[in-house]
């Protein structure tokens, strides 16, 4: 079977980044991350037909090894569509999260708040109290204007976050 | 053109599907809702019931969809096992279908969407399941997969809830990453052996190198494997499930990891004979079993401690299949249908507890037998059965598959037996503490009780019965115990039965010719006799292989007959309790 190289690498890259965005805790960047690897997979079954030959519509005198293997764009159709419904679905679950919690993060379960107040384990990165405003970007946006805020280069990104969080305890203690 | 009976074997998809869009249309109506839903999972099962007799003592038999023959278009294959799952999930899906009725079509003030979603939704995850268990191609178990894990996404977070939505998303994306494992290796074994169908890889694949082989086993085996819940791959289903309205944990639990099941015995007999990573399938049973039952021990939310005990019962269907003979797989079919059965009843009557006392924790539950004996009642027979309590069925399923394992006779088979026998046990701990917390000590010793538990007579308190458990709940509930009690009963026949079952699996040849026809398998039929032969224990009873492959010997041995085309069929013989020759 001859298979089309570039494909294959950009198949690889897909899925490798893929995965790596699934490993986030950040839901949309998991969101990002199926998509990646659906279409790398998409690519995998795609490759399956080797490599391009004529259109599978039979003709006298063609040799059979001449026409294209046209079941697998069949089933590459199927999971096209599947996985584009996924995607929808998981959209929906992930903006209702973000209504009901204003989280876009996978959030500890159940065991892991029992085990952990069972030993009394404290991470003070993960436990520390911090603001429910875990996105990148709703804290850039200035409410009352509407405008986007800008960030200073001097200023790196984590510390503008911790100011923020301090800010919004000491409203929260006034 | 002269049609059989199973050629309408396709419906068992379809009926729910249309029943699913007719649903849809009478969204305004809840009424209508209803009645169609209930008939067209009634008529589902009727059409199923014929489907089994059919096949009862048939075989198998592929429909080739619009005509294209085998390994070309799409089949549908129904044979003992498939029958007697559709069979089995059809009535489950019906009685929690009642059920979820009489609740009010699962907590209908937290569906009060613009569309009225259960029933179609449950609709269509009956037609993705019937359509998992049918498939005759690998693509097709994908798409029934993905149909049923779809519905399964939607019911799971119905409402809309934070605890949902937080359930919700770790579940779809384990089962879409599981998924997509599926698809990846539906890929490559497309590029290895140019076909999906099942009948037409199971010639195909042996040809392949062994390296190959082994990588596509494995990959199925842990796509499968994250649907079925087996160990390594179990933590996502305690974490999603409980958060769910109790009609739809106790579907969930009983079904949709068990069509995980399925799928590995199908593509582990079929696909992959041999067996080549037994052992390494037992130590994953057997951790399964262990791990899942110390996490049960460990929880207080009967939701969560019956989600442990269904991973951890799940190991005993991986040992079973793990062992490669017939007698293992014979008892591997029968508890999984008995399985199906008590998981989802025990789910059912935990939502009846939850009802009626308000929480379903068992620090905070007491004397409930006392209020209502029939609650007692409807919890206890199933969670005795669930332990493996002799007269019940879970007993007769777990010694058919410790037989198995002894007679196998290896140091590895024992370790599994001596886990299955301590697995038992703690089994009936985490019970039986449910039981001596929740219904047998008194109210009044309760820390922190509801006030809906303290009634100030027994009078009142069953007066309250009457409002929180409604016969059109209690009564489904006490149908599935009774089915589940009519395993007991008929162990007999349903044992011979899925010893049959497992036969024509290992023999291959029964599916094979109904999916290819006779002529292709004819021209390979003596490889494949040679190599079950060289590979299963005891295929042929009556060559002595048995006796020396099965140092008990017990009344669950088969009587076999094979007929001139070379296909089994099991004498049903008058036989008392099959239990009683194994004391």
């Amino acid at each position: 079977m001859t298979i089309n190289l570039t494909l294959l690498v950009v198949m690889g890259a897909m899925l490798a980044v893929g995965i790596y965005l699934l490993l986030e805790r950040s839901l949309t960047r998991v969101l990002l991350g199926i998509i990646l690897i659906s279409n790398g997979v998409n690519l995998l079954i795609l490759q399956t037909s080797g490599r391009a030959g004529e259109p599978p519509i039979v003709r006298d005198g063609m040799e059979a090894g001449d026409y294209l293997d046209p079941l697998p764009q069949a089933l590459l159709l199927t999971a096209i569509v599947i996985a584009f419904a996924m995607v929808a679905l998981l959209l929906a679950l992930i903006y209702r999260s973000w209504v009901l919690g204003r989280q876009d993060e996978v959030t500890d379960d159940e065991e892991d708040r029992r085990v952990a107040a069972t030993i009394g384990a404290h991470d003070p990165e993960e436990d520390a109290d911090v603001g429910t405003e875990t996105s990148e970007f709703i804290d850039a946006v200035d409410p009352a204007t509407g405008t986007v805020r800008s960030v200073s280069p001097a200023e790196p990104r984590d510390d503008a976050a911790t100011a923020l969080t301090e800010g919004s305890r000491g409203a929260g203690e006034s | 053109m002269q049609f059989e009976v199973v050629d309408f074997v396709p419906l068992a998809v379809l009926i729910p599907f249309f029943g699913a869009a007719f649903a849809f249309a009478f969204y305004r109506n809840q009424a209508t809702q209803k009645a169609i839903t209930i008939g067209a999972l009634i008529l589902t099962v009727l059409l199923e019931l014929v489907l089994l007799a059919e096949v009862w003592h048939g075989g198998a038999h592929a429909v080739q969809l619009a005509g294209w023959p085998a390994p070309f278009g799409i089949s549908m294959v129904i044979d003992r096992f498939a029958a007697l799952m559709l069979v089995v999930s059809s009535f489950i899906t019906l009685a929690v279908l009642l059920y979820a009725v009489g609740q009010g079509a699962a907590e209908e003030k937290n569906d009060a969407g613009p569309v009225s979603i259960f029933y179609p939704t449950y609709l269509i995850l009956v037609a993705g399941v019937s359509n998992a268990f049918l498939a005759g191609d690998l693509f097709n178990l994908y798409v029934g997969f993905e149909i049923f894990l779809t519905a399964s996404y939607v019911l799971l977070t119905l409402g809309g809830g934070e605890a949902r939505i937080r359930a919700g998303v770790t579940y779809v994306v384990v089962s879409i990453l599981s998924s997509m494992l599926f698809l990846i290796t539906i890929g490559l074994m497309y590029a290895a052996a140019g076909t999906v169908n099942l009948a037409d890889l199971a010639l195909k694949l042996s040809e392949l190198d062994r390296g190959t082989q082994l990588m596509l086993h494995v990959m199925l085996l842990v796509a499968f494997g994250i649907k079925a819940a087996v160990f390594p791959l179990a933590f996502w289903l305690p974490d999603s499930y409980p958060t769910a309205p109790a009609p739809v944990t106790a579907v969930f639990a009983g079904l949709l990891t068990k069509v995980g099941i399925y799928a590995m015995i199908r593509t582990e007999t079929l696909l992959f004979p041999g067996e080549r990573i037994n052992t390494v399938l037992m130590i994953v049973a057997g951790l399964t079993m262990l791990v899942g039952i110390l996490g049960a021990l460990a929880q207080a939310d009967i939701k969560r401690m019956l989600s442990f005990t269904l991973i951890s019962h799940i190991g005993y269907l991986v040992f079973g299949l793990a062992l490669s003979s017939v007698i293992g797989m014979a008892a591997t079919i029968y508890y999984v249908a008995h399985h199906i059965t008590i998981q989802t009843t025990l789910f059912l009557v935990t939502g009846l507890i939850e009802r009626r006392a308000g929480t379903a924790n068992v620090d905070r539950l007491g004397g409930l037998a006392r209020i209502s004996p029939v609650l007692a009642l409807l919890f206890f027979i199933p969670a005795m059965n669930l332990a493996g309590i002799p007269p019940f069925s879970g007993f007769v399923g777990k010694l058919g598959i410790m037989q198995g394992g002894i007679a196998e006779n290896t140091w590895i088979t024992w370790t599994l037996v001596a886990a299955s026998v301590l697995t038992s046990l703690l089994t009936l701990l985490a019970v039986s503490r449910i039981w001596a917390r929740g219904f047998w000590r008194r109210a009044e010793d309760v820390e922190d009780p509801e006030r809906i538990m303290l009634q100030k007579s027994l009078v009142h308190a069953r007066a309250a019965n009457k409002r929180l458990l409604p016969a059109s709940m209690v009564a489904p509930t006490a149908m599935l115990v009774t089915m589940s009690l009519a395993f007991t009963v008929f162990a007999g026949p349903l044992m011979n039965f899925s010893r049959a079952a497992a036969q024509d699996m290992y023999e291959r040849t029964p599916y094979l010719e109904a999916v290819l026809g006779q002529e292709r398998v004819d021209g390979v039929r003596e490889e494949l006799v040679d190599f079950t032969t060289g590979y299963v224990v005891d295929l042929e009873p009556n060559d002595g292989g048995a006796a020396e492959f099965a140092p008990v010997r017990t009344s669950l041995q088969p009587e076999v007959e094979i007929d001139e085309r070379g296909s089994a069929t099991v004498e049903v013989e008058e036989q008392a309790e099959p239990e009683g020759g194994d004391e």
